[in-house]
């Protein structure tokens, strides 16, 4: 009786939840618009979905088990002494740890597979995008098109980019929840992580770190175009009348509140090279080799 | 000559902050002005703050917490009051500079200065008893750390009227908290509360691993010690290993801040990683140094209130045992996405995974006590219904998080508040709720007033519900955490029920503190005369309530798991013995307190960069200890006529309220 009960209680309860959570767009990680991010959607789905065969019995039981057994039911069993079973100790350690082994297993898999700085496999060539955090904007610098943004970002659709992030200031995280991973941006490290975007569309971005009185301001726009509408974005930044030099980063790095998009025609080449060293020339790049090291 | 303090560090310009100085002032002189006219200085400066008696500490360290649970709470509902109204691009009430030292200040309040001496407290009252020990093994530093701690309380409380708090988060990452970008004295703040109050902690757990390794009764044996006393022991071990750390961690922060060193910094190879590593060392065992004893109250409750023998004794402890090694291996799963490799990653996630294994061992260990048995619904049973409950999806959602892949869409967003409000209200607040309740009548005498506890915990587990299931619907709508205003339409509504949720919490703190003051007024009707008022199983249960100030005439012989149940089965408790023998017992002490006002100056001090009263102060600190040590007046016996006259009117109140 009670095994037959679970297992339908059990697939009720988890498809309820599931609808529950995929109805309405606004759930942004289970509307996922990149690869990375559709993969970890099913990811957290799965977790979910296999914890819920030891959380569900157990919410199940707790209730079930405070009323059998409540002080007036005269008619239940009632053992005071019965305080051990090995049968019972076998199941508990043995169900848990059986699930653990899958979800480590799972764990394992998907840590390799979703790796920031795994490139992405496509037949495009990836876009290199840089990204500083600065009290308290977003400065991109496209190092092959040779322009730079702030609070601004766009890049075609299916083309595998890769965000080298790394901070001009305090720590922050580069995060555009709808295409999947976050990345800290560390002063003096460069951090690199893959993502691409499926779909076009605007895909809201934000610093996921706080980062001082100004963190709220943090957000910034992906608009995610076609190849075409995407070059044509580039030559509009180039027609931009200022240009992004050794100068105009001292003024950028000064704190300030909800920075309006700025575009620059040129950047000054290595300017990004330069904010990373500009943190490690100490003895021994200690932190360096963070993310460096393994590619 | 007073360093950086000048007096437009006193922030008239707030009304928040002025109007709560007010009323704090106004209930400071107030409860001053009583104490004078009832002449109840001496008696309070005599009976409680210079007592070492661990019964009247664990009272204090509760009655500090939960006044900085109402300090705590507040933050809380002005940081849900603030987001609620600041959507759209209003920026709400709270502007950045005093938000963020507000949700910097609650979590700081609530982990330091209400979590832990909350715990510290219900260890305080109990596991001297529990183990048949007449006092802790060093009284003196027991009083010392509850002032030292006190001091970490005051600095904290200082800063809202003279300065500013932190406004770096509560684990105050460099080089956010480097005076670089934080020039204040809110980081100093921090700095200066955490370390005094951390050194008392270090202490407390110096003070109690001594004690339940060296104390216990005759008899009991290790795997005959009570649960709670268990999980007391592996939080102290936990504090010995954790606790250095952070008070190190903090060192070199300080070092960096006051002589421009640069461990953490951005230039000259500061690398701030590192910081976060250390910090995490410390803070991961953290939360289990607080949620072991509230798995320990737990194992009391649900095996007393089900009236039967808990499930699986060996099982929890080596649970118990498991968690506090694993503990330390689990740190970097609170930064996923800094950039380790995916072997790293996936190491520690694992790992922390593997920790839900005896966790849930734990849980169904309670689950086959409460298995024919006869459970009686008082307040302390809904309590560990309600958190077996919470605490399971907490956990679901715990694991979920420890999870590389998922976690690098999850990390920092308004689920992982809800993943650790989940686990510490649902489990450590429900817990130490309990074992309130619980011990309650042991402590004082009388019993909290049953219908006013119930209403309360079905409160604060709806209002935990309602306050907390929106933000883990937020954190997959990608809204990140310590955000002072947003611009996303579709979050406002769930804020809206979040904040409900908050004033339904709110609702169940007034019912607590109303529990208290019907519970006080109606005393004479819920006196506990017998001393063991639940038919309780373990040794604390044994002495009248509140107990005598030596605990125990006879210190008892100890035989089954639970002692006293098994005393009551073989006829032999509840029988004066033949004659009563003189107690050794330690005398109060004023030093603790004393030390520890120069220890609050000292904090002052450097905080504000006054280094002549820096000087002073240490000297001050080094002089009352020299003249501590030379202190040979602190301990006396009690005289056989004095311990016979207690017992004997305890035991006639006893044998006139069973007749």
């Amino acid at each position: 009786m009670i095994k037959k009960r679970y297992p339908r209680l059990f697939s009720l309860l988890s498809s309820l939840g599931v609808t529950l959570l995929l109805s309405g767009c606004d759930f942004v990680l289970f509307d996922p618009k990149g690869q990375i991010g559709v993969e970890e959607k099913s990811l957290i789905i799965t977790a979910i979905l296999l914890m819920l065969i030891v959380v569900v019995p157990v919410i199940i039981m707790t209730i079930v088990f405070a009323w059998r057994y409540r002080a007036s039911n005269t008619k239940a069993t009632y053992a005071p002494d019965w305080a051990h079973s090995n049968k019972i100790e076998a199941v508990v350690w043995t169900i848990p740890v059986l699930i653990i082994l899958v979800l480590g297993t799972i764990t394992w898999k998907t840590t390799h597979s979703l790796d920031p700085r795994q490139p992405i496999d496509s037949e495009h060539p990836h876009l290199t995008v840089q990204v500083v955090s600065l009290d308290w904007k977003w400065l991109f610098i496209y190092p092959e098109q040779g322009i730079a943004t702030v609070n601004e970002l766009a890049f075609p659709a299916n083309v595998p980019v890769r965000f080298e992030v790394t901070s001009g200031s305090v720590m922050n995280s580069f995060f555009i929840p709808q295409l999947g991973s976050q990345i800290y941006a560390m002063a003096g490290m460069k951090n690199t992580l893959h993502l691409i975007a499926n779909e076009e569309g605007v895909y809201h971005g934000l610093s996921a770190n706080y980062s001082g009185h100004g963190f709220s301001g943090m957000k910034f726009n992906a608009n995610v175009t076609s190849q075409e509408k995407f070059d044509e974005w580039v030559q509009q930044v180039k027609q931009s009348s200022a240009a992004l030099d050794a100068d105009k980063y001292t003024a950028l790095e000064k704190a300030s509140f909800n920075n309006p998009i700025e575009r620059f025609s040129t950047v000054t080449p290595d300017l990004y090279d330069g904010i990373v060293a500009k943190y490690t020339h100490s003895s021994g790049s200690n932190a360096h080799s963070l993310s460096e090291g393994k590619e | 000559m007073f360093g950086k303090l000048t007096l437009e560090a006193v922030p008239y310009h707030e009304p928040i902050i002025m109007i709560t100085l007010a009323v704090v002032g106004v209930l400071g002189i107030g409860i001053a002005a009583a104490l004078t006219h009832f002449k109840k200085w001496k008696w309070l400066w005599s009976e409680w703050l210079t007592s070492v008696d661990h019964k009247k500490i664990g009272v204090m360290y509760i009655a500090v917490a939960l006044i900085m649970l109402l300090r705590g709470f507040a933050d809380a509902i002005m940081m849900r009051g603030q987001l609620a109204v600041a959507s759209a691009g209003a920026e709400g009430f709270l502007p950045p500079h005093h938000y963020d030292q507000i949700f910097t200040a609650h979590g700081v309040i609530m982990i330091f200065f209400m979590a832990m001496p909350f715990m510290v407290g219900l260890m305080n009252i109990v596991v001297p008893l529990q183990i048949g020990a007449r006092d802790v093994a060093y009284p003196f530093l027991n009083s010392l750390s509850f002032w030292l701690f006190v001091v970490g309380v005051a600095l904290i409380n200082i800063s809202l009227g003279v300065g500013e708090f932190a406004q770096t988060g509560w684990l105050a990452y460099p080089p956010l908290s480097g005076i670089e970008y934080s020039p204040g004295v809110g980081v100093d703040y921090w700095i200066w509360s955490l370390q005094i109050s951390g050194l008392g902690t270090l202490l407390t757990g110096v003070n109690f691993f001594v004690t339940i390794m060296k104390m216990r009764a005759p008899g009991m044996t290790l795997m005959k010690m009570p649960v709670f006393t268990w999980t007391a022991l592996c939080t102290n071990i936990l504090i010995l290993a954790a606790f250095p750390v952070l008070t190190a961690t903090i060192a070199l922060l300080t070092l960096d801040r006051y002589l421009g060193t640069h461990f953490f910094t951005n230039e000259l190879g500061g690398n701030q990683m590192m910081y976060v590593n250390l910090i995490w060392i410390w803070g991961h065992p953290e939360v289990y140094i607080l949620i072991l004893p509230a798995f320990g109250i737990f194992s009391e409750v649900v095996a007393t209130f089900t009236k039967k023998k808990l499930f699986g004794y060996t099982s929890l402890v080596w649970a118990t045992a498991v968690i506090t090694i694993l503990s330390f291996i689990v740190w970097l799963h609170h930064f996923f996405t800094m950039g380790a490799g995916a072997n790293v990653n996936a190491f520690f996630g694992i790992a922390t995974m593997i920790i839900s294994i005896p966790t849930g061992v734990k849980i169904f260990n309670w689950l086959f006590t409460m298995y024919r048995g006869r459970i009686e619904f008082s307040t302390p049973i809904i309590w560990t219904i309600g958190f077996l409950i919470t605490f399971t999806i907490g956990g679901m959602t715990g694991v979920l998080l420890a999870v590389p892949g998922a976690d690098f869409v999850l990390h920092n967003s308004l689920f992982l508040i809800a993943h650790f409000h989940n686990v510490i209200i649902g489990g450590v607040v429900f817990g130490y709720l309990a074992g309130f309740v619980y011990w309650f009548p042991k402590a004082f005498g009388f019993k909290l007033n049953e219908k006013l506890g119930r209403i309360a915990a079905y409160l604060w587990i709806s209002g935990f519900f309602l306050a907390f299931i929106p933000l883990y619907m937020l954190g997959f709508m990608g809204m990140t955490r310590r955000l002072n205003n947003y611009d996303n339409p579709a979050w406002t509504p769930l804020l809206y029920v979040a904040l409900v949720g908050a004033f339904v919490i709110g609702a169940a703190i007034l019912v607590q503190l109303l529990q208290l003051y019907v519970s006080i007024r109606d005393r004479k009707q819920n006196l506990d005369l017998t001393g063991d008022p639940w038919g309780g199983r373990t040794l604390e249960w044994s002495t009248s309530s509140p107990p005598p100030f030596y605990n125990f005439a006879h210190v008892p012989v100890v035989k089954d798991l639970d002692a006293w149940w098994d005393m009551k089965q073989d006829g032999s408790a509840n029988k004066a013995p033949a004659k009563y023998e003189k107690i050794h017992m330690p005398k109060n002490a004023s030093e603790g307190v004393i030390i520890s006002a120069f220890s609050l100056v000292f904090g002052f001090a450097f905080i504000w960069h006054i280094w002549w009263l820096v000087i002073l102060s240490t000297i001050a600190m080094l002089v009352t200890v020299i003249a501590r040590s030379y202190n040979e007046d602190i301990d006396y016996y009690v005289p056989v006529e004095e311990v016979t006259a207690v017992e004997n009117k305890h035991l006639q109140v006893k044998q006139a309220s069973q007749a």
